[in-house]
C-alpha cells in the first residue's frame, strides 16, 4: 500500500506532499550548509573585507586606520606598481593566445583516427601534473644561458642564443615558455571537445564538396567554440595571477630586492605578495587586489559580450 | 596530413618529456657537474649519494610527512563536503537552490588574490599561522568545481533507487551514505585524484601560512633549496627533492590514467 502511494506521488494526498517538501528543504539546507558557510566565510565575506581594507592602512598588529582613497591615489604614482602592470600585461598578451592556439593545434593533431592515442595523450599531458615548484627548478637549469641544454644546440650551430632568465627582455617570454610546458589540461579538454563533434557533420560537408580547411572552419571551430570560450576565460583569469614560477625564479630574496634584472619579473601578484607579506601593507595590497579584480571582471564581461558573435551553443544548451 | 601527424606528435611528445629526464638526471649529478658545458645528459659519475646526503642537509622525511598530512586531510574534506553539497543541489528541491548554486559556481571566476589577504588576517587572528589548519579547514567547506562535477554525476543516478530506499524508510543522510556514495564511486575517485594532486602541488598557501621550517611541505622545501647556503650551490639537492615530489604524482597517474583524463575533461566541459 505504502509502495503504491509513494510511486504515484502525484495522486498522494496534499498533506503528504507538503510534509515531503519540508523534509526536503530541511535536509537540502543541511547538506549544502558547509558549502554555503564556505561561500560566506571564504569567498563573499573576504571580498567585502578586502574592499573595506583597501580604504585603510593595516599592518595586522594595530587596528586598521581609515585612509580613504589614499591607497588608490598612491598606487598611480608607484613606479613599481606600473612596472608590475606592464610585466603582467605582457605575460597575459603572450600567454593567452599562445596557450590556446598551441593546445588546440596539439588536440587537432591527436583527434581522428590515430594509433597509440593513450601514449600520445600521456606524453603531452604528463608535464601538467608536475608541481610548479619542480617545473621552476628544472627550467632554472634548462634555460641557463651558459650551461643549459636549451642553448647548447643553438651555440653549437653558432646561432644567437637568448639569455632567457638572465635577460630582462626574455624573462616574460621564458616564463610563458615554462607555463606552456604544462598545458596538457587544455589539450585534453580540447581533444574531448573536438572528438565530440558528430562525424555525420563532416560527412555531410564532404558530400557538399567542402575541403579540409572549410570543414575545419565551418564545423570544428564553431562546434567547439563554447569550450574555446570557456578555456579563454580561465586562461585570462589565471594568467593575471601568475605567481609561483616568478616567485621561485626571482622572488624569494628580501622583499626589497629587485625581482630579476631591472624588475623584469615583477609580476602583479609578486608585487602584491611583497606588499602584504613583506611590508605588511595590507590596505595597500588590498587596493591592488581590488584593481586586479575589477580589471579581470571587466575583461571577462567584455569577453562575455562578444560571445554571441562567435560562440555557438547547441539548441537547449545555455551558457552558465 | 597523417604523414605529418605522427612525426610531429613523436618529436613534440619527446620534447615534452625531456625536462623529466633532466630532472632525474640532474638529481644524480655532483654539484660541479650541473653547471658545466656541454651539459651532461647522463651524469658522469652517477652520484647516488645525493639521495643520502639530502636527508642530512634537510629533514626530508618530515617534509614528506607534512605534505602527506595536509594533502590527505584537505582532500578528504573537500570530497566529503562537496559530495554533501552536490547531493543537496542535485537531488533535493528547496527554495533558493538554483540561485545559490549559480552563486557558488560563479566564485570559480573570483581571483584568489581578492580573498587571500582577509582570509589570512582571519586565520592569523585565530592564531592558526604556523599550523596546518589554514591549509586544511577551508577545504572542509566544499569546492565549487568539485561540487559541480559531483552534482553532474549524481544527477545520472536513477531516481528509482532513491525512491526505493525511501519506501524502506531510509532517511536522507542514510540514502546519501548508503545509496548515492557507493554508486558514485567512479566520480568520487576522479574528484579525489584531482584534489590529491592539487593539494600535493600547492605552493602559495603553504608559503603564506607555514613560516617555521619544521612545518614546511615539499614544495616549500624545494623553494628553500634554491638559496645559496654558506656559498654552496644546492641545485642538485633541489633536483632530488623535486624528484621525490614528482614521483608519487606520476605513480598515481599511471595507476589511474583513465580517472585523471576523465576528471580534467569534466572540469573543462562546463561551458
Amino acid at each position: 500500500m505504502a509502495a503504491s502511494q509513494a510511486s504515484h506521488g502525484a495522486h498522494a494526498p496534499l498533506r503528504f506532499h507538503q510534509r515531503l517538501s519540508f523534509e526536503e528543504t530541511f535536509f537540502g539546507w543541511l547538506f549544502i550548509l558547509p558549502a554555503v558557510l564556505g561561500l560566506i566565510l571564504f569567498q563573499l565575506g573576504p571580498v567585502l573585507a578586502s574592499l573595506f581594507l583597501s580604504f585603510t592602512k593595516y599592518d595586522i598588529i594595530t587596528r586598521p586606520q581609515w585612509h580613504g582613497i589614499g591607497n588608490y591615489v598612491r598606487l598611480f604614482s608607484d613606479d613599481l606598481w606600473i612596472k608590475s602592470i606592464q610585466v603582467t600585461l605582457r605575460y597575459v598578451a603572450l600567454y593567452v593566445p599562445a596557450s590556446l592556439i598551441f593546445a588546440y593545434l596539439v588536440a587537432l593533431l591527436m583527434s581522428g583516427r590515430l594509433r597509440g592515442i593513450a601514449i600520445w595523450r600521456t606524453m603531452w599531458y604528463l608535464p601538467s601534473i608536475v608541481p610548479a615548484v619542480a617545473a621552476a627548478a628544472v627550467w632554472r637549469w634548462g634555460l641557463h644561458p651558459e650551461f643549459g641544454p636549451i642553448n647548447y644546440p643553438l651555440k653549437l650551430l653558432g646561432l644567437p642564443a637568448p639569455r632567457w632568465l638572465a635577460d630582462p627582455d626574455w624573462i616574460v617570454p621564458s616564463i610563458v615558455f615554462i607555463s606552456l610546458w604544462g598545458l596538457g589540461n587544455s589539450v585534453l579538454i580540447f581533444l574531448a571537445a573536438i572528438t565530440g563533434v558528430p562525424q555525420s557533420f563532416y560527412e555531410a560537408a564532404e558530400v557538399d564538396g567542402a575541403g579540409r580547411w572549410m570543414r575545419f572552419r565551418a564545423i570544428t571551430v564553431p562546434l567547439t567554440s563554447s569550450i574555446i570560450f570557456f578555456q579563454l576565460i580561465i586562461a585570462v583569469i589565471q594568467s593575471f595571477q601568475v605567481f609561483t614560477s616568478a616567485f621561485i625564479l626571482f622572488g624569494s630574496n628580501a622583499a626589497s630586492s629587485a625581482a630579476g634584472p631591472g624588475n623584469a619579473a615583477l609580476f602583479y601578484m609578486l608585487y602584491m605578495y611583497r606588499n602584504a607579506f613583506g611590508y605588511f601593507r595590507n590596505g595597500y595590497a588590498s587596493a591592488m587586489a581590488w584593481i586586479l579584480f575589477m580589471a579581470v571582471a571587466l575583461l571577462t564581461f567584455v569577453l562575455f559580450r562578444t560571445q554571441n558573435r562567435w560562440v555557438y551553443y547547441e539548441a537547449g544548451d545555455e551558457a552558465t | 596530413m597523417t604523414y605529418v601527424r605522427y612525426p610531429v606528435l613523436i618529436v613534440g611528445g619527446l620534447l615534452m618529456l625531456t625536462p623529466f629526464f633532466w630532472l632525474v638526471s640532474s638529481s644524480f649529478k655532483t654539484p660541479q657537474n650541473i653547471y658545466i658545458f656541454p651539459p651532461q645528459w647522463i651524469p658522469e659519475p652517477i652520484h647516488w649519494r645525493n639521495y643520502v646526503e639530502v636527508f642530512e642537509v634537510i629533514p626530508v622525511m618530515r617534509y614528506v610527512w607534512n605534505t602527506v598530512y595536509v594533502t590527505i586531510f584537505a582532500s578528504f574534506g573537500v570530497i566529503l563536503s562537496s559530495a554533501m553539497a552536490a547531493y543537496g543541489f542535485a537531488r533535493l528541491r528547496f527554495r533558493g537552490r538554483n540561485l545559490l548554486f549559480s552563486l557558488l559556481l560563479s566564485t570559480v571566476m573570483l581571483p584568489y588574490v581578492v580573498t587571500m589577504i582577509p582570509v589570512f588576517i582571519m586565520f592569523s587572528r585565530l592564531g592558526w599561522v604556523d599550523s596546518f589548519k589554514p591549509l586544511i579547514v577551508p577545504h572542509w567547506f566544499g569546492g565549487p568545481i568539485t561540487i559541480f562535477m559531483l552534482r553532474q554525476f549524481f544527477r545520472t543516478i536513477p531516481l528509482e533507487l532513491e525512491a526505493a530506499a525511501r519506501i524502506d524508510g531510509a532517511s536522507r543522510p542514510r540514502i546519501f551514505l548508503q545509496v548515492i556514495l557507493p554508486l558514485a564511486r567512479p566520480a568520487l575517485v576522479v574528484t579525489a585524484i584531482l584534489a590529491l594532486v592539487f593539494n600535493w602541488n600547492g605552493f602559495l598557501e603553504p608559503l603564506i601560512y607555514l613560516r617555521k621550517q619544521r612545518l614546511y611541505t615539499l614544495a616549500l622545501a624545494v623553494n628553500s633549496l634554491k638559496e645559496f647556503e654558506s656559498g654552496l650551490d644546492w641545485t642538485h639537492y633541489m633536483m632530488v627533492v623535486a624528484t621525490i615530489m614528482v614521483a608519487p604524482v606520476l605513480v598515481l597517474y599511471f595507476l589511474a590514467q583513465r580517472a585523471f583524463i576523465e576528471g580534467i575533461v569534466l572540469t573543462g566541459l562546463k561551458g
